[in-house]
């Protein structure tokens, strides 16, 4: 869990385009950014149909991540190099869900899919084959997940790190602003959470900051790096993206993302919500 | 500006209720390499909304035809428009029912 063994530059992902024991996946919110064009090799998967169960709202079974990394070509010991759109929020939450089925060696390529472009580096449409295998996942490590009654529970007692804009944190707004704005039954914040907004962690061309910017983001607004931390956002990639910050990149080990995030906690009937800056 | 007969700026509002959002957007366009002024529409520019005090609130790429479309809250944003080689910053104010339409030149 570092910099070193977490994170990828597109310098790096250009020399290796084409080593079998590499495989990249882009990651997207808009899945017709890949059809547009991609980093030669790339394939892809799609946050919502291939990572989300469909008919209850969970993580895809066991079962159906090794079905889609075997026909994905991915075998337990390859690289698996993630990126994407949106300064990498779902190649993040890819990341974490890499990490949940306990795959080895996972990297993300610093900066994602904005950087490659605003760099003018090449993208191809060409979608490659890759021979499948018979990948074989671990059980789920829930302990990078957290549920909801861990967070009513962390209240007051545990960080609780809310990475939303400054605008949804307050009530103001329900969504990210380039959504229509609708999200969980009310609008606001868990009370005693602190709003580090993701973007804090990022320069403005989707790299991160350094490992002195990052730890003195969350120790200057009061968060005890010691206690255990739950991040959560709208939906839970925004907090992917935090979550694989202060866990890969400062090497702290109790973190949590919490996927259910607003869009669950905003709409559960009698719990405390606190609204404003 | 060339506009082959369409309305220049943001993406369609059909089938969008304006009247319960508050919506930014437009189009980024650059010089043609033809020579005319901003008669190329710049796909995969990224588009950055910040808030009032300069927060990053949301950012996402153009499409093909150079388009963009935020959801925001009324009030004060600025956009910032990055694409190779270009960065360009532009004040909105923001009304609730009245979609603002923008051309931002690279």
């Amino acid at each position: 869990m570092s910099r070193s063994t977490s994170l990828v530059s597109a310098d790096w992902v250009a020399e290796n385009i084409n080593n079998p024991k590499v495989a990249i996946i882009e990651v997207d919110e808009d899945t017709a950014l890949y059809e547009q064009g991609h980093i030669e090799g790339a394939s892809t998967f799609h946050w919502r149909d291939d990572l989300q169960d469909g008919l209850i709202r969970d993580l895809v079974s066991k079962e159906k991540f090794e079905a889609l990394l075997s026909k994905s070509g991915i075998s337990n010991d390859t690289t698996v190099i993630l990126y994407g759109g949106n300064n990498n929020w779902f190649a993040t939450y890819a990341f974490w869900y890499f990490k949940i089925y306990g795959h080895q060696d996972v990297r993300l390529i610093d900066g994602g899919r904005k950087l490659w472009e605003l760099k003018a580096l090449p993208l191809v449409k060409e979608v490659p084959a890759r021979a499948s295998t018979r990948y074989v996942a671990k059980e789920r490590d829930n302990s990078i997940r957290a549920y909801r009654d861990e967070v009513i529970a962390a209240i007051g007692n545990l960080n609780i790190v809310d990475v939303r804009s400054p605008a949804e944190f307050s009530g103001e707004l329900a969504a990210p602003a380039h959504l229509p704005q609708e999200g969980g039954q009310v609008k606001g914040h868990i009370p005693t959470s602190k709003n580090i907004p993701w973007s804090k962690a990022a320069n403005e061309d989707g790299t991160f900051k350094s490992d002195a910017e990052l730890k003195d983001l969350y120790t200057g607004a009061g968060v005890d790096l010691a206690k255990d931390t739950i991040a959560y956002c709208r939906i839970g990639e925004r907090s992917a993206f935090s979550w694989f910050v202060l866990h890969e990149l400062l090497g702290v080990t109790n973190v949590k993302n919490y996927d259910g995030s607003w869009t669950e906690y905003g709409s559960l009937v009698g719990v405390p919500v606190a609204v404003g800056a | 500006m060339r506009t082959c007969g369409a309305t220049p700026g943001g993406p369609s509002l059909d089938g969008v209720d304006v009247t319960t959002q508050t919506i930014i957007q437009g189009v980024v366009l650059r010089d043609g390499d033809d020579g005319v002024p901003n008669g190329t529409p710049v796909g995969n520019a990224h588009v950055r909304l910040l808030d009032r005090d300069g927060e990053f609130t949301a950012e996402l790429p153009t499409n093909g035809q150079g388009q963009f479309r935020f959801f925001a809250a009324p009030g004060t944003w600025t956009l910032v428009v990055q694409a190779p080689g270009a960065r360009v910053e532009q004040a909105v104010d923001a009304t609730k029912g009245i979609p603002t339409d923008l051309v931002i030149s690279l």
